[in-house]
């Protein structure tokens, strides 16, 4: 029983670890693309390849029974949604902080002028 | 016995009842060693870690009316005169799944029970660790002292650059860190042979450990250093 585990032939662990050096290249190589949308998938494109081969094969996920892979894999689905959110937030922050940043501190005008004496 | 009854019917189990099976009836659910249960559970909570520091990386950033540092450039390295973006980091990257591989044979040799292949390949992980953490402290020394980067400022743009950067890559760090010496310490004792009874799924438990510090670096590549 101490002896079992998770036994595979020692190939595929060079053939995964060969995918990587060329994952990394490959990503490392992004950078020398100009920042647009194609850049960007790119960038995820390789992070998603290296990730999914790291657990799958190096963690040997690919070989665990289902009750694990779900109980593990499963929870950080919930994440996208604290991203998403954080991303609309974000986006929300930078509209407010351009449109008061570009007022003045202390507002002129006529009207405005009365508002700031009121406000006093 | 009884459970190697169940993993024979598997075959005409579809996959949704083996989950119903293996998670009811109280008995044990993970049919693997309690300490790699324990390691994926671990590993689970510090993925929310670090999710919640790249979300956040991510909100302040896209919430900055400040330009962002381009890291292709304060990261870069000149060598012999000619600026090489990235250079550091992509040699840590590739540093990193260097270490990845050797850790990987290690957990093969350890249920060969080739002790001395094991422990060498894991001390030779833990070396690569400890290179890495090394090309950090160099990374953070040129930062602070030749580029002005700090927690609250720096002279190339968005103030929050500094403060998630430190905190990020230095919680990485953290990690790559206490892997380090976790691999020496168990990489000694399986040399010693205390695991000869045992059995040596401790080294596929800190290998788990080990790869998933590599996994973390993947997406702090691409996210902060690429992005």
């Amino acid at each position: 029983m101490a002896a079992e585990g998770q036994q595979h032939p020692l190939k595929i662990y060079f053939v995964i670890w060969g995918l990587l050096f060329v994952f990394s290249a490959a990503s490392y190589f992004t950078d020398f693309l100009p920042h647009n949308a194609f850049r960007q998938g790119l960038i995820l494109l390789f992070m998603a390849l290296k990730a999914g081969f790291i657990v799958a094969i190096f963690m040997h996920m690919a070989w665990e029974r289902k009750a694990l892979i779900w109980a593990i894999l499963g929870p950080p689905v919930v994440l996208l949604v604290l991203i998403g959110l954080m991303a609309v937030e974000g986006d929300y922050t930078e509209l407010k902080r351009l449109d008061f940043f570009s007022k003045p501190l202390v507002p002129s005008g006529h009207e405005a002028g009365h508002e700031a004496e009121a406000a006093r | 016995m009884a459970q190697e009854a169940v993993h024979a019917g598997d075959a005409q189990q579809p996959a949704w009842e083996t989950i119903v099976t293996d998670w009811s009836s109280d008995k044990q659910t993970f049919r693997v060693p309690w300490g790699k249960a324990m390691m994926w559970i671990f590993l689970l909570s510090d993925t929310f870690i670090f999710t919640c520091f790249l979300t956040g990386y991510m909100n302040v950033r896209m919430s900055t009316t400040v330009p962002w540092p381009n890291p292709s450039e304060v990261f870069g390295l000149d060598v012999f005169g000619v600026s090489v973006p990235l250079l550091l980091i992509g040699i840590m990257t590739f540093d990193l799944i260097t270490s990845s591989g050797t850790m990987a044979l290690a957990v093969n040799f350890g249920y060969r029970r080739d002790r001395g292949r094991a422990a060498a390949l894991m001390f030779l992980t833990a070396g690569f660790g400890a290179i890495f953490v090394g090309m950090q402290a160099f990374e953070w020394t040129k930062l602070i002292t030749q580029e002005g980067v700090r927690p609250w400022g720096n002279p190339m743009g968005a103030s929050q650059f500094g403060a998630t950067f430190f905190m990020i890559t230095g919680f990485h760090g953290l990690h790559v860190s206490a892997g380090v010496v976790y691999l020496s310490i168990v990489a000694m004792k399986v040399l010693r042979g205390d695991y000869e009874k045992k059995g040596y799924e401790i080294v596929e438990i800190a290998g788990l450990y080990w790869h998933f510090v590599d996994l973390v670096w993947v997406f702090i590549f691409a996210f902060f250093y690429l992005w």
